[in-house]
């Protein structure tokens, strides 16, 4: 199967867990293990092709320009880990399967679940770092969803926080390293990076580099001293831990620096810093874990020193070394995974994980004890058990490696990990199967039925298999670290086995199982010890962290940005005028292009009338009706300063939507206090001045001197001009701008003025639904409302009206292409005919005759806007090609018809739609506080024949 | 004529401006409004100012204004329209929801930091 499918199956796959949720928890477990079974079969189909040798290569061109290419590639080492992680992951959904109880959604997991492998698979299988990088930073963030999944659970929210900023912090550091890498080399493929050792290791960005993609190695495998958020990942349910922690993403780190251990490993810092690192880690990890109480806390500490054997065989840089580190992997999988699943197990049926409370399971639970039991005596280094091969050669190795010129160093430190190793393994058989059975567990424990303890079973066959016969695994062992050494090194001649003689490590082993032994005799006064020994709590010290980078990030902002949106706008506009003085102190202005033109007597008027309206709005916006009449004015001078500047368009455009938003505005204005209050101190209101007149000033500066000169680049204007009768059919270049050339712009305008009606209808809902909508129910209006609400001569004008509107709506909407109009002056038009009916005879006389609901008509504008443009793809044309056509039906003369006009339609609809919603929305909520409503069209009506009342006291609109 | 222009461009930024930094709703919107006026205006001089020559072909006439920037204020004007709709009627859903219609935040209270950092 080509690589490319093993790595997209796990990521399409996680659709299915999800769909598939519905159909029982079953049926969702079972998809998610047929995807990853076709994973584990397409991985397994290209196992002769990596045993003869060879690498399998997967390459597609992505952005070849960045050097970001999806290159995939398999040999020994990509194998094995997939292996793992595939391996592992089908007995963790058969183990999941019967772990998760109802309470949880099985479809989310297994989606989380899918989406982890997948990245995890892309990483192990990834030719191109940067691809790498993405897949690794992929990993960091399905792990965070992972971890968190019992999101009741603070533990499992902060312990998923606490990973993904520790592995995500690596990961940015390793995106530096990782780049700096490529930069050295000259290509982003590892199959060509890891050919160029020594140009690497010469170059002087060497050590930034190692340095940097370490900390994103060390940070994911959990080393020293970032090694403190993998117990607080064990928050995860079972199946996860066992997954993450046994064989998947702690072992990214293990696995990038195998990968990378041809062209980084054998100088000094790449052996100091590993190896220090790793037997820190290592022995740390082991002392710590002897100590825990939590059976997944003492297994995270194990893991933990674990890897730190690893990584600290990966350091020493020997192709013994690594050959070690590999089969310990293996190892370390296997028994590991087990075990995790066995802690579930026990949590799952005693309902604790405390040992202390646990004891004397041998006979209740005799399979998960057979399980445990051999699982950790592998671990603890037994022989005739896989661990015990591994560690074996660990301690050989350590006792060859020479760190700080002190030969003794490494052993001992190697030997006192192997002791509190096998301490804690010795602890975790005794204290929890051995001892009285006690009659104080939480629940009654008994073994699990076979769906939950085979998998962990299963994974015993090679711990004994393995080491009973060794020599079956050699093969496999010395392919994958052919594939680690690349052509670094010689594959190393030793050979997997039990017996080698009477060698140091031997004696090693024998004092770390022995000492192990007598540590659990003496395990009560050296936990008491342990309690009473000050050590730091890693994870106050994050804490503190975190606290102190959130405070200082709080102190930086918090004086700019404290909820006063005056301060922001000050803020603004300071920095906009400073900005453009800067451009212009420092800038060159060109000599003017444009003679300034003449000035008539009615241009000085209407400039006159818009100045003082908008200087009055300044000084007498507290009375806000006022203020309204006033932008009315301005508006309107607006306006007509459009028709006075061969604008007609605009100035139609400007003076339709004028009238609307008055008529919003008047509507708001109906529920806001009618007075502003002064508030502001005349310090502030001088401060406020200044800096209006200061952008004032520099907007005035900066149109003045636009006008009279010519843009620097030859405007495309002339196009449009030259073409829009010829390309376009159509005379009113503005028009044929707005619905031909530019048609996709404007699709994109109507589109978000309809989202914005419907935003203010949604709003409006919410406002009624809730505790506004009683409130506003039992308001008392503020103004005496005039007697008559719906007078007889506006019901008349109104109604008489409403043709002649409709008419030239019509007529400008038609006439728009040719002439000055189109769609959206058509489209306010008719509105404003509309909205007359509701102001002359009340929103419930008018709704009730309202035919089509406001929604689906902007919804068939937008439609029909859409498919006109979709239709040009019918005659092999991109979106929104227009076309055009003259007919002639007699007697009429010949006319035109152009696809653009029914793009016009779709904008006519969508602004008539726009526009009534919001202005129904506004007057709803006036209608609410209306405690009568009137269906008949106006107050008084001869026709109506009863002595109708001259209407009761009505409130509201 | 320019200089009339440009006057009023500056004048309706100023009052803009000095109505956005006011402390109520309503004055912020009208101000936002009059920003707006202005920014349209200064957009549409853009293709500078001609009198009498509207972009509509017509036969033996060869100058025009510049159609362009008309065109992009026509939108302009009418999204400005759906944006002035929105903010209104966020200020009102505000102010409705609890009898206070300023702009700015009450000064924040002491952190509580419920769940915080950890």
């Amino acid at each position: 199967m080509s690589l490319f499918f093993i790595v997209a199956l796990p990521f399409f796959g996680a659709l299915l867990p999800g769909l598939m949720n519905a159909a029982g928890r079953s049926a969702c477990a079972g998809v998610t293990f047929t995807v990853t079974l076709a994973a584990f079969i397409g991985l397994l189909s290209n196992l002769p092709t990596v045993l003869a040798g060879d690498v399998v290569m997967a390459r597609v061109d992505w952005m070849p320009a960045l050097g970001l290419n999806f290159t995939l590639m398999l040999d020994g080492l990509g194998f094995f880990f997939a292996l793992l992680i595939l391996g592992i992951g089908l007995l963790i959904i058969a183990y999941a399967r019967q772990y998760l109880s109802r309470a949880d959604n099985m479809g989310e997991f297994f989606t989380y679940l899918l989406l982890f492998q997948g990245a995890m698979v892309g990483i192990v299988l990834s030719d191109n770092i940067l691809l790498l990088l993405i897949f690794w930073e992929l990993t960091s963030l399905s792990s965070f969803l992972l971890i968190g999944y019992w999101k009741h659970l603070p533990a499992g929210r902060q312990g998923a926080r606490m990973a993904l900023t520790v592995t995500g912090m690596g990961g940015l550091a390793m995106i530096g390293g990782m780049l700096i890498l490529g930069q050295i080399v000259g290509s982003y493929d590892l199959s060509v990076i890891l050919q160029n050792r020594d140009l690497i290791q010469a170059d002087p960005l060497y050590v930034p580099a190692l340095i940097l993609i370490l900390l994103g190695c060390f940070t994911k495998s959990a080393q020293f001293p970032f090694h403190f958020w993998l117990p607080h990942a064990m928050a995860a349910p079972t199946p996860v831990s066992a997954y993450l922690h046994s064989a998947t993403m702690v072992k990214a780190g293990i696995f990038l620096m195998a990968r990378m251990w041809p062209v980084l490993s054998g100088t000094t810092e790449w052996f100091v810093i590993v190896t220090t690192a790793g037997l820190i880690t290592m022995v740390l990890g082991a002392v710590i874990a002897l100590f825990k109480h939590d059976l997944k806390a003492l297994l995270a500490f194990s893991t933990v020193s674990h890897l730190g054997l690893i990584t600290m065989l990966l350091g020493t840089g020997t192709a013994f070394g690594a050959m070690a580190a590999v089969f310990h992997i293996l190892n370390h999988a296997t028994f590991k995974a087990a075990l995790f699943m066995s802690a579930g197990i026990i949590d799952h049926e005693a309902h604790t994980r405390d040992i202390r409370r646990l004891g004397g399971l041998r006979r209740l639970m005799p399979v998960t004890y057979m399980i445990v039991s051999l699982a950790a005596l592998s671990m603890a280094g037994i022989p005739l058990l896989n661990g015990f091969l591994s560690k074996e050669m660990m301690l050989e190795e350590a006792n060859h490696t020479v760190l700080f010129n002190s030969p003794w160093l490494v052993p001992i430190l190697a030997t006192i990990g192997s002791l509190f190793s096998a301490a804690y393994c010795f602890r975790l058989i005794s204290h929890v199967f051995f001892g009285p059975v006690r009659d104080d567990y939480p629940a009654k424990p008994h073994d699990p039925g076979a769906g939950m303890w085979l998998p962990p079973a299963l994974l015993i066959i090679p711990v004994v298999g393995i080491g009973v016969a060794p020599f079956m695994a050699e093969p496999f062992v010395k392919l994958v670290t052919a594939a680690v050494l690349g052509n670094a090194a010689e594959m190393p001649s030793a050979h997997l086995k039990i017996w080698h003689g009477l060698v140091p490590a031997l004696y090693m082993s024998i004092v770390a199982v022995v000492g192990g032994l007598a540590m659990l005799a003496i395990f009560k006064p050296a936990l008491r010890l342990w309690e009473n020994t000050p050590r730091p709590e890693a994870k106050v010290i994050f804490e503190a962290i975190v606290e102190g980078a959130a405070r200082l990030a709080q102190l930086s902002i918090l004086p700019l940005h404290n909820g006063a949106f005056t301060r922001y706008a000050a803020i603004g506009i300071i920095t906009i005028v400073v900005a453009g003085y800067y451009a212009w102190t420092t800038g060159t202005l060109g000599a003017p292009t444009h003679a300034l033109q003449e000035t008539s007597p009615v241009l000085i008027a209407g400039w006159g009338m818009l100045v003082a309206a908008t200087i009055g709005m300044v000084f007498l916006h507290r009375n806000r009706f006022l203020s309204l009449i006033l932008i009315g004015i301005v508006g309107l001078m607006v306006s007509i300063g459009f028709v006075f500047l061969s604008a007609p368009d605009l100035a139609m455009t400007q003076f339709t939507v004028e009238v609307v938003t008055i008529i919003l505005m008047l509507l708001a204005l109906n529920f806001l206090p009618n007075r502003t209050p002064i508030e502001s101190t005349v310090l502030r209101r001088l401060r406020d001045a200044a800096v209006a007149i200061g952008g004032g000033l520099a907007s005035f500066a900066l149109a003045y001197h636009y006008m009279l000169r010519d843009p620097v680049a030859t405007s495309i204007s002339e196009f449009h001009l030259a073409n829009s009768y010829k390309g376009g059919g159509g005379t009113n270049v503005v028009n044929v701008i707005l619905v031909d050339f530019r048609g996709f712009d404007t699709f994109g305008e109507i589109i978000v003025l309809s989202i914005a009606a419907l935003l203010i209808y949604a709003l409006t809902e919410t406002l009624l639904k809730g505790r506004v909508g009683a409130k506003l129910l039992n308001r008392k209006p503020d103004q005496p409302q005039a007697g008559g609400v719906h007078p007889m001569m506006m019901v008349v004008l109104t109604r008489g009206m409403m043709p002649v509107v409709m008419m030239v709506g019509f007529f400008i909407f038609l006439s728009g292409h040719n002439e000055p109009g189109g769609g959206f002056i058509a489209g306010l038009i008719v509105s404003i005919g509309v909205v007359m009916q509701y102001m002359a005879s009340g929103f419930a006389w008018t709704s009730t005759r309202l035919k089509y609901p406001y929604h689906g008509v902007i919804g068939a504008g937008v439609l029909v806007a859409g498919l006109t443009g979709i239709g040009s793809w019918f005659v092999g044309k991109p979106f929104l090609t227009s076309d055009f056509t003259y007919v002639r039906i007699p007697p009429f003369e010949k006319f035109e018809l152009a696809t653009a006009a029914l793009f016009d339609l779709g904008v006519f609809l969508s602004v008539v739609g726009a526009v009534m919603l919001s202005l129904e929305s506004f007057s709803r909520l006036a209608r609410r506080a209306g405690m009568t409503e009137s269906l008949h069209p106006m107050d008084i009506d001869p026709s109506r024949g009863d002595d109708a009342p001259l209407s009761p006291l009505k409130e509201g609109v | 004529m320019e200089l009339l222009i440009a006057s009023a461009i500056g004048i309706m930024t100023a009052a803009g401006i000095y109505l956005v930094l006011r402390l109520r709703t309503l004055p912020v919107i009208l101000g936002i409004s009059l920003l707006t006026y202005a920014v349209n205006v200064f957009l549409f001089t853009s293709g500078r100012v001609t009198i009498g020559a509207p972009p509509v072909l017509r036969d033996n006439i060869t100058t025009y204004t510049d159609p362009l920037p008309q065109a992009l204020v026509l939108t302009a004007i009418v999204i400005s329209f759906g944006m002035t709709a929105v903010v209104v009627m966020i200020g009102l859903g505000a102010f409705l929801g609890s009898d206070d219609d300023h702009v700015d935040d009450r000064p924040a209270l002491p952190d509580d930091g419920s769940e915080g950092t950890s």
